[in-house]
């Protein structure tokens, strides 16, 4: 059965395995070029802030057929130097100028109304002050760090603190791959992205929460044996965890779809694009990173403590120690991860190489059958 | 086999008080009679709404809690004015980060937002007529003398206050027996002596009679649409006619707005009972020192008691003393804040010390509001508009037809998910979908009614995203009892074992969308709390629903003859998940062929 199903349980037992952890420097050279582009971008470019962060006036004029022209000159009739017009949707027309008084205000709405043949109570207005826009700023800033500090406070408190700091480093990650692409595209940020961006973490963590909860199940009496290092165990559980990441991604991100289709189709532009194009970038960069930094990361800091080197290398040496389970010869690496699974992806029938659940040992079934042939007698049974 | 390790309650027990909290979720949130949808924010049903910082006006200095109060007041009067049901005036935060929020549904006038932009300014300005709040009868010709015939005496004495000397309970007695509100001076002794004889300013504008001719703007007589306040240079007979023609009756008339002082004022009594043509301003509010409410020493019940400044004494002083020669009305003054009338006490001596009591039928309320009222003058804070934002109800009903639109889509796209890649487990996610939708739509209604909590878009939004974070605790709670089942187990042993590690895994999760929600509750403002609300509540429900539907209700299944067939509409059959033989590769049907083999 060539299924999905069907690669899962492959995933799962340890049969197709893809070596995550092993391959770090792979994924941290993709990250840190990604990175990279996205710091230029920021230091760079900057961040097309929206009024709501600067200051300002926006106007937006509904159901219009005039064009960008006219409501330019129209705005420049009303004493606005060097308004930014842009068509927004197939017929509304926004135009943005400096913070502007409330009586300067009205002034343009007048204007407009009278040029553009539109009611003056069907033109959206939103004027922000340039104070105001700081301390919104500041606030999103506020709200940032201390979410960041109470995350680490939980996860180190449900894990521990090198998980904990490895989260943390792949909310870093997301966060600054997001913010690096609306420095590069010039997408304008509004109240309703840093609503995203907040929101991702939350989602990004949500991943790396249910990744890092198989870890630490796969993990829990790794010091005890000698079949596995800390690293193949958790390289285990993202496999396993693989098509759980998978479908938790697709199913989080259909809704954005659905908002950022909708948003922009109905709308053109607004609260629910802006929301939706954040939250896209940023879930998408949530499920890499959970698999691709936020595991690998965990595992370097775990593999420094002194019981996981002693355990790398009871493991080295078991393997070392004419184990003819395997004709392959082992690798271990500089900081002591001895990664046992294939390069790539491979489908190994005998299940000679790569790190099964029974190499873990107690730690992933304490009751039920061990042994694949049991299984398939117990689901006999069933079938009488 | 391995027997369930966790010790649970029976699923149709939990299932069955779940569906009745639920039912009468419903029952409330549907009870004829009342809303049975949550109140919609102002970018969903269009309206303005503004923000606005007060600032000290010294440098250095803090908004106090009891200055941010009063200035609420004063800008809840102003919104009050425009009539429009709903109207709303809320503060967020305190000391240097507080902010005024301000919202008017379906009125989107910019001259809403130039009354709301003005600061407010209290002054005391005599009294030239005085008159009830209605449109005052055209057809009788009134007599040049002043204006008080032309005002009926009955309002004035009803709502008429004192002002007296403050220390003298004997003096403030006399005259607050002749009914009303009187001001009395602090110092008996200066109070009585000096009776300043009055200058001819205040009383010279009574010549005038009232003429027909009224074209107002050639006049140089200004009001927004002809509503007060109204003002001119001069008190001529433009101005008079626009105080005839005052109705003070029309909410429009009192919502108030920037008074000159140096001009002379048509204006409404806050409550519009009375309508006044007022002097220009005697004395201006910033010079008040203070302003209190107590009770009377000689138990006259509750009074205000101020006091002036330096300035402000002397300017008092001389005004009292001219007030106290005119006849009723014109030896009252009015107490004028944001171009209105709150209290017109009259004056039956001249206050020199310059500290007052205001005497008069007052309840405690009332003593207060006005002591209140007093203080403002002495606010030493100024209204900053941080932001605006005004969308129109049709843009507001787009956006609300897109969220609905969106959110309807969403759904679907997840639903079809789930069911091809989980089947019948598929539809368990769908209906624990729906309870979660259902009682979030339900707790929404409810607080919406019992709070009065606006949903806006950005909470629509969130919701939406909500639909994706509930159906993945389904996901990883389904995986879960795949990876048990791959593990060897029994699927009612699966179903069990894997609740308990996936539950741990969804708590674990939650938390920290929940720790999501509240941080940016607590430190944001606007659409972001709205966002941040919604996000939190879902979140809740969605623990509330995985711990008390879903698990239950796979529990349940789980026992059923179809799910043991192992049928691949289950969603959990192990043929489908790819368990098989491990050491022989081979396909089902021989994998089949062999079992039977194996068992014969």
């Amino acid at each position: 059965m060539s299924r999905l199903g069907t690669i899962a349980h492959r995933l799962y037992s340890g049969e197709v395995s893809y070596d995550f952890v092993g391959k770090r420097r792979r994924w941290y050279a993709i990250s840190g070029i990604i990175l990279l582009l996205a710091l230029i971008g920021l230091f760079g470019r900057g961040l097309n802030l929206g009024i709501e962060f600067k200051g300002g006036s926006e106007f937006t004029v509904p159901n219009t057929t005039a064009t960008v022209e006219q409501a330019r000159a129209s705005a420049e009739a009303a004493n606005i130097t060097d308004p930014i017009v842009t068509q927004v949707g197939d017929k509304n027309i926004r135009i943005q100028t400096q913070a502007l008084t409330p009586t300067q205000s009205a002034a343009v709405t007048m204007q407009l109304s009278q040029d553009l043949g539109v009611p003056q109570g069907n033109i959206a207005v939103t004027l922000v002050g340039p104070s105001w826009g700081a301390e919104i700023t500041q606030r999103a800033v506020q709200g940032l760090v201390v979410f960041l500090v109470l995350v680490v406070v939980f996860l180190s408190a449900y894990f521990e603190w090198r998980l904990a700091v490895a989260a943390l480093v792949a909310l870093i990650h997301d966060l600054v791959i997001t913010i690096g692409i609306y420095a590069l595209t010039g997408f304008e940020v509004t109240p309703a992205t840093v609503i995203g961006v907040l929101t991702i973490l939350g989602f990004s963590l949500y991943d790396t929460v249910v990744v890092f909860d198989k870890v630490k199940e796969n993990t829990r009496a790794i010091t005890s044996g000698n079949r596995a290092t800390y690293s193949e165990a958790a390289n285990l559980a993202l496999n396993q965890t693989l098509v759980r990441s998978i479908n938790t991604s697709v199913v989080a991100l259909l809704p954005v779809t659905a908002i950022l289709v909708v948003g922009v189709g109905l709308l053109g532009a607004g609260t629910l694009k802006d929301l939706a194009l954040a939250l896209f970038i940023g879930t998408a960069a949530g499920t890499y990173s959970s698999i691709f930094i936020a595991t690998p990361v965990a595992c370097q800091l775990q593999e420094r403590r002194p019981e996981m080197k002693a355990l790398a290398a009871r493991v080295a040496q078991r393997r070392a120690g004419g184990d003819s389970r395997s004709g392959r010869a082992r690798k271990t690496s500089g900081t002591g991860t001895a990664t046992a699974v294939l390069d790539d992806v491979e489908v190994d029938s005998e299940m000679s190489s790569g790190i099964t659940p029974e190499d873990i040992g107690g730690a992933v079934a304490p009751t039920g059958p061990r042994s694949q042939p049991k299984k398939n007698q117990a689901r006999s049974k069933r079938k009488k | 086999m391995a027997a369930p390790t966790q010790k649970h309650t029976n699923p149709e027990r939990t299932l069955a008080i779940l569906g009745l909290v639920v039912l009468l979720l419903g029952i409330w949130t549907f009870w004829p009679g009342q809303s049975h949808v949550p109140k919609l924010g102002l970018d969903l049903r269009g309206g303005t709404q503004v923000i606005l910082t007060p600032t000290a006006n010294q440098g250095g200095q803090v908004v106090t809690d009891d200055q941010l109060k009063q200035a609420v007041e004063i800008i809840r009067q102003r919104v009050d004015g425009f009539g429009v049901a709903e109207s709303e005036v809320t503060t967020q935060g305190s000391g240097q980060n507080a902010s005024i929020i301000v919202s008017i549904p379906g009125v989107t006038d910019s001259a809403v937002l130039n009354t709301l932009a003005t600061t407010a300014k209290l002054d005391f300005r005599p009294v030239l007529i005085e008159a009830v709040g209605g449109v005052t009868p055209t057809t009788s010709p009134t007599p040049s003398a002043s204006g008080t015939g032309s005002s009926s005496a009955t309002p004035s004495a009803s709502a008429s206050t004192t002002i007296t000397p403050s220390a003298s309970a004997s003096a403030g007695s006399p005259s607050a027996s002749s009914n009303g509100t009187a001001i009395t001076s602090a110092l008996q002794g200066t109070a009585t002596s000096a009776s300043p004889t009055a200058s001819a300013s205040p009383s010279a504008s009574s010549s005038a009679s009232p003429r027909a001719t009224a074209s107002t703007d050639k006049n140089g007589v200004t009001s927004v649409d002809g509503n007060p306040p109204i003002q001119s240079a001069n008190n001529d007979a433009a101005l008079q006619a626009a105080f005839t023609s005052l109705d003070c009756t029309k909410p429009v008339a009192r919502k108030g707005g920037l008074a000159d002082p140096t001009q002379f004022l048509v204006t409404c009594s806050k409550d519009g009972a009375l309508k006044y043509l007022l002097d220009k301003a005697a004395v201006r509010g910033t010079e008040i020192a203070s302003a209190s409410a107590g009770l009377s020493q000689s138990g006259g019940g509750w009074e205000v008691n101020l006091t002036f400044t330096s300035t402000g004494a002397q300017q008092f002083a001389t005004v009292t003393g001219q007030l106290a020669q005119n006849p009723s009305p014109q030896n009252q003054f009015g107490i004028v804040l944001d171009g209105l009338v709150e209290s017109s006490p009259y004056v039956s001596t001249a206050i020199l010390g310059g500290s007052a009591v205001i005497t008069g039928s007052f309840t405690a309320d009332e003593a207060k509001a006005l002591a209140n009222v007093l203080k403002y003058g002495s606010l030493p804070v100024s209204l900053e508009v941080s932001s605006v934002e005004q969308v129109s109800p049709t843009l507001g009903q787009d956006q609300l037809d897109a969220g609905l639109i969106a959110g309807a889509l969403g759904l679907l796209l997840v639903v079809i998910y789930l069911v091809i890649y989980y089947r019948a487990l598929g539809l368990v996610a769908t209906a624990s979908l729906m309870v979660a939708a259902a009682i979030t739509y339900f707790v929404f209604v409810l607080l919406s009614r019992q709070l009065g909590l606006a949903l806006s878009l950005a909470g629509v939004a969130g919701a939406i995203v909500a639909i994706g974070i509930t159906a993945d605790s389904f996901v990883v709670y389904f995986e879960r009892i795949r990876d048990e089942i791959r593990e060897g187990r029994s699927l009612r042993a699966a179903g069990d074992a894997g609740w308990i590690r996936a539950r741990r895994t969804i708590l674990a999760a939650d938390f920290v969308s929940f720790l999501a929600a509240v941080v940016l509750y607590f430190l944001s403002v606007g659409s972001v709390r709205g966002f941040a609300f919604t996000l939190g509540l879902t979140t809740v429900v969605d623990v509330a629903v995985a711990f008390l539907f879903t698990r239950p209700l796979v529990s349940l299944l789980m026992r059923s003859a179809w799910f043991t067939s192992g049928s691949a509409w289950t969603g959990l059959s192990p043929d489908r998940l790819g368990v098989k033989p491990a050491l022989v590769e081979v396909d089902t049907h021989q994998r089949h062929a062999a079992a039977e083999t194996k068992e014969s």
